[in-house]
């Protein structure tokens, strides 16, 4: 855990406590089982809003704290420890691409909103099922045309932030937007956005487009940070219980070996990530190592420990009713999400030259 | 909102009070340090043994041990520099500034003379602590045998009580430096009925009648160890720190500041090829393709995994460190160090012999560069360090026990 000022304590400790006692993962099981087409719960959506999570990237003058990434990905570790569903982690980035970018018209009209969570904004970036950053979408005359795919919390965004050829744009749902739901492993909001003619206000040319694409990347590995860690403490516990031969499991040496083994990758795992968090709350020239670096290094540990998770829970980890297959599902997707492991490897190694 | 990165960065402030020290260690140093001798190294810190220490080396020695400063936060009362940590930490930024190296240093320093100052007696302190402080006694570390490595509290070098004198017989291993020790302190039976309870902490003139070292020759070529074998040693009760029977836990408490000290992960493995980096070494032997990257896709994968671990590793220690000075208490960060930089120094000196090639061999002779021939023993040499100070699987067990609280097979 990074060192942490007052406010940083106190804004995790709240969310931990919200995140455990509102949404554990029966919450999100339960909004599963009801089918909700949205992907998430609109009653603990407003109870994020109230908070002011949707805030914490966005200045006070426009009605946020502006606590900085490393605080947001604080409290978005806390809900990925319980796989709650939530738009947060897409609409705090998406509206941090409003801040950055030099419309002022966007941000007077959106960031108010985004802070109260009276809005849901999220990134359209990828066009493709693997984030590599090409991009086909293009801009005339303030109109924006082209298919954007697997777009989280498409379902309910209220406001997309798109990428085209030149540059990072908003885009308001409405006239020359469609959005086609794409039900996924995860349970989760993921659309496919066709923009049609879009209006399109400019927030900024390519390097915003890379410089968000790279926020997020860092965001949701929190989210990953806090599911492989909580993955990893209900295998202990499993483990500690489950008698076989006349013993508990966590006696035998070999599954000593392989947790230890885990809580290493999860200690590395974490620096990693809140060096990335850092990174940007700094503006360090780096930031897109750190963050190929942190969401590589993410990406391999929690796939390590998802799978494991199934694995050292036996037959059970198969069934549906436990919680293994939830953090799989979760885990594979976020793998995939804004650059897998291999890709960020390959350009970690061109950032630095080789 | 101070981030961790400010608080890394936290010294000098206009007003602050280290000001003063900062003033007169950069005096003190400037007038005591020859320049002439930066870029050289403590004389006796060598794997391959002490080295013959030159007039202005040893100068430099006696000025630093009359100071303290070697020990800068030991006690005073024992010659030790009686500074606060801040303290110390200035005055290891004003030695870094002019390139001074510390000239004390050793067993004595990084693990008996910490152990001996919380658990020794007054007359104990007294009689070792200053000799330490001065660098002028050298100690060497009795612990593993032949039948007791990962094991340890299964030793059998037994000392007889004969009233006012023991008696020591048995056998040591893994003595390091124990061919150029003055003294030994060892962990030793005194009660055959008791495992743990029976084991009792001593201290041994290595020049004792009856004390013979045999110095063993690893896969490097290098004998940085030795046999030491105890025939009818006569040493005397004095010698005895703590009680009889609290061997294991002094033991202990001093194997605590070996793993510190060993878990930098940048042992002799870490630093060959001065200044170049895995990649660097890849570009020029294996060369690269038209986009710049390294002409082998499989391997440059291998060397990215490499150099994000070596990344990751630096992030953890930086993290560990703020929150042992932060808000955050013991950080469990500390338990994986040993192992994570054992790993990290293997891969790197593993891939760097497999980018070389047959290159990466050559044992001694012509044919090969100073690079390269280093290169080989560091590799061999490194393979000690998942071994010494307790192997990856103790410290892997060390986890799961005391961090995630598994169980004892029954």
């Amino acid at each position: 855990m990074a060192v942490l000022n007052d406010e940083q304590v106190m804004l995790r400790d709240m969310a931990r406590e919200w995140a455990d006692n509102e949404s554990p993962v029966a919450a999100f099981r339960k909004m599963r089982d009801a089918g909700n087409a949205e992907g998430f719960d609109r009653g603990q959506w407003e109870a994020v809003g109230q908070m002011g999570w949707a805030g914490v990237l966005i200045p006070e003058e426009h009605g946020g704290s502006a606590f900085g990434y490393l605080s947001l990905g604080l409290v978005v570790e806390q809900l990925g420890r319980n796989l709650a569903a939530s738009p947060l982690a897409s609409t705090a980035v998406a509206a941090s691409a409003i801040v950055e970018g030099s419309s002022d018209a966007a941000k007077g009209e959106w960031l108010p909103r985004l802070a109260a969570g009276e809005a849901i904004a999220t990134l359209a970036i990828d066009e493709g099922p693997i984030h590599d950053r090409a991009i086909g979408a293009t801009v005339t005359d303030g109109r924006l045309t082209g298919t954007k795919k697997f777009v989280a919390e498409g379902d309910a965004a209220d406001a997309f932030v798109v990428a085209a050829t030149d540059g990072l744009y908003l885009v308001a749902k409405g006239e020359g937007v469609s959005v086609s739901s794409r039900r996924m492993a995860d349970s989760r909001s993921h659309a496919d956005v066709a923009f049609d003619g879009a209006a399109a206000e400019k927030l900024g040319g390519p390097e915003l487009t890379q410089a968000i694409a790279d926020r997020a990347a860092a965001v949701i590995a929190a989210e990953m940070l806090g599911m492989a860690e909580s993955a990893f403490h209900q295998t202990n516990d499993y483990l500690k219980q489950r008698v076989q031969f006349g013993q508990v499991l966590s006696t035998f040496q070999a599954l000593q070996h392989r947790m230890a083994k885990m809580l290493t990758e999860l200690e590395l795992m974490r620096s990693a990530v809140e060096g990335a968090l850092e990174a940007i709350d700094a503006r360090r020239s780096d930031v897109d190592q750190a963050v190929s670096l942190a969401k590589a290094v993410a990406g391999d540990t929690l796939k390590l420990v998802s799978r494991e998770m199934v694995q050292l829970h036996g037959g059970v980890g198969m069934t549906d009713e436990y919680a293994a297959g939830l953090y799989l599902k979760r885990a594979a997707v976020l793998e995939t999400m804004w650059g897998n492991a291999a890709w960020h490897r390959d350009r970690f190694a061109r950032l630095n030259g080789y | 909102m101070a981030t961790a990165a400010e608080l890394a960065n936290d010294s000098g402030s206009p007003a602050d009070p280290l000001d003063a020290f900062r003033g007169e260690a950069k005096a003190w140093l400037d007038e005591n340090f020859d320049p002439a001798l930066r870029g050289k190294d403590n004389a006796m810190s060598a794997v391959d043994g002490p080295t013959e220490e030159t007039p202005a080396q040893r100068k430099w020695r006696e000025a630093m041990g009359a100071k303290g400063w070697g020990v800068p936060t030991w006690p005073k009362e024992y010659g030790g520099g009686g500074l606060s940590r801040a303290e110390a930490r200035v005055l290891q930024e004003e030695m870094a500034k002019i390139g001074a190296w510390n000239p004390i240093g050793g067993m004595g320093v990084m693990m008996f003379g910490p152990t001996l100052l919380e658990y020794g007696s007054e007359e104990q302190k007294r009689q070792h602590i200053p000799d330490i402080v001065k660098g002028e006694v050298r100690w060497c570390q009795g612990y593993s045998e032949p039948g007791a490595g990962s094991d340890l509290a299964s030793l059998q070098t037994f000392a007889e009580d004969k009233g006012d004198h023991y008696v020591v017989n048995g056998q040591k291993t893994w003595t390091s430096g124990g061919q150029w020790a003055d003294k030994c302190f060892a962990l030793v039976r005194t009660d055959k009925s008791q495992k743990h309870a029976g084991i009792s902490f001593l201290l041994i003139d290595m020049d004792a009648p009856g004390v013979e070292t045999k110095p063993i020759r690893l896969i490097s070529g290098q004998s940085p160890f030795c046999e030491t074998f105890f025939a009818d040693v006569k040493v005397p009760k004095e010698n005895l720190v703590g009680r009889e029977g609290q061997g294991w836990e002094i033991g202990t408490r001093l194997l605590q500041h070996e793993r510190n000290s060993l878990s930098g992960g940048s042992g002799s493995a870490g630093r060959m090829n001065a200044g170049k980096t895995v990649p660097d070494i890849a570009k020029k032997y294996r060369g690269t393709d038209a986009e710049g990257r390294i002409d082998d896709a499989e391997l440059r994968t291998r060397i990215i995994k490499h150099e994000m671990d070596q990344r990751a590793f630096a992030l953890t220690l930086r993290r560990a460190a703020l929150e042992a000075k932060g808000n955050a208490g013991p950080s469990a960060a500390t338990s994986i160090m040993k192992n994570v930089g054992a790993r990290i120094t293997q891969d790197r000196a593993e891939l760097n012999i497999e980018i070389m090639g047959m290159q990466g061999l050559g044992w001694e002779g012509e044919g090969f560069s100073e690079d390269e021939l280093a290169q080989t023993r560091s590799w061999l040499w490194g393979k000690a360090v998942s071994i010494y100070g307790g192997s990856s699987e103790i410290q892997n067990n060390v986890i799961a026990k005391r961090i995630l609280g598994m169980l004892d097979h029954q």
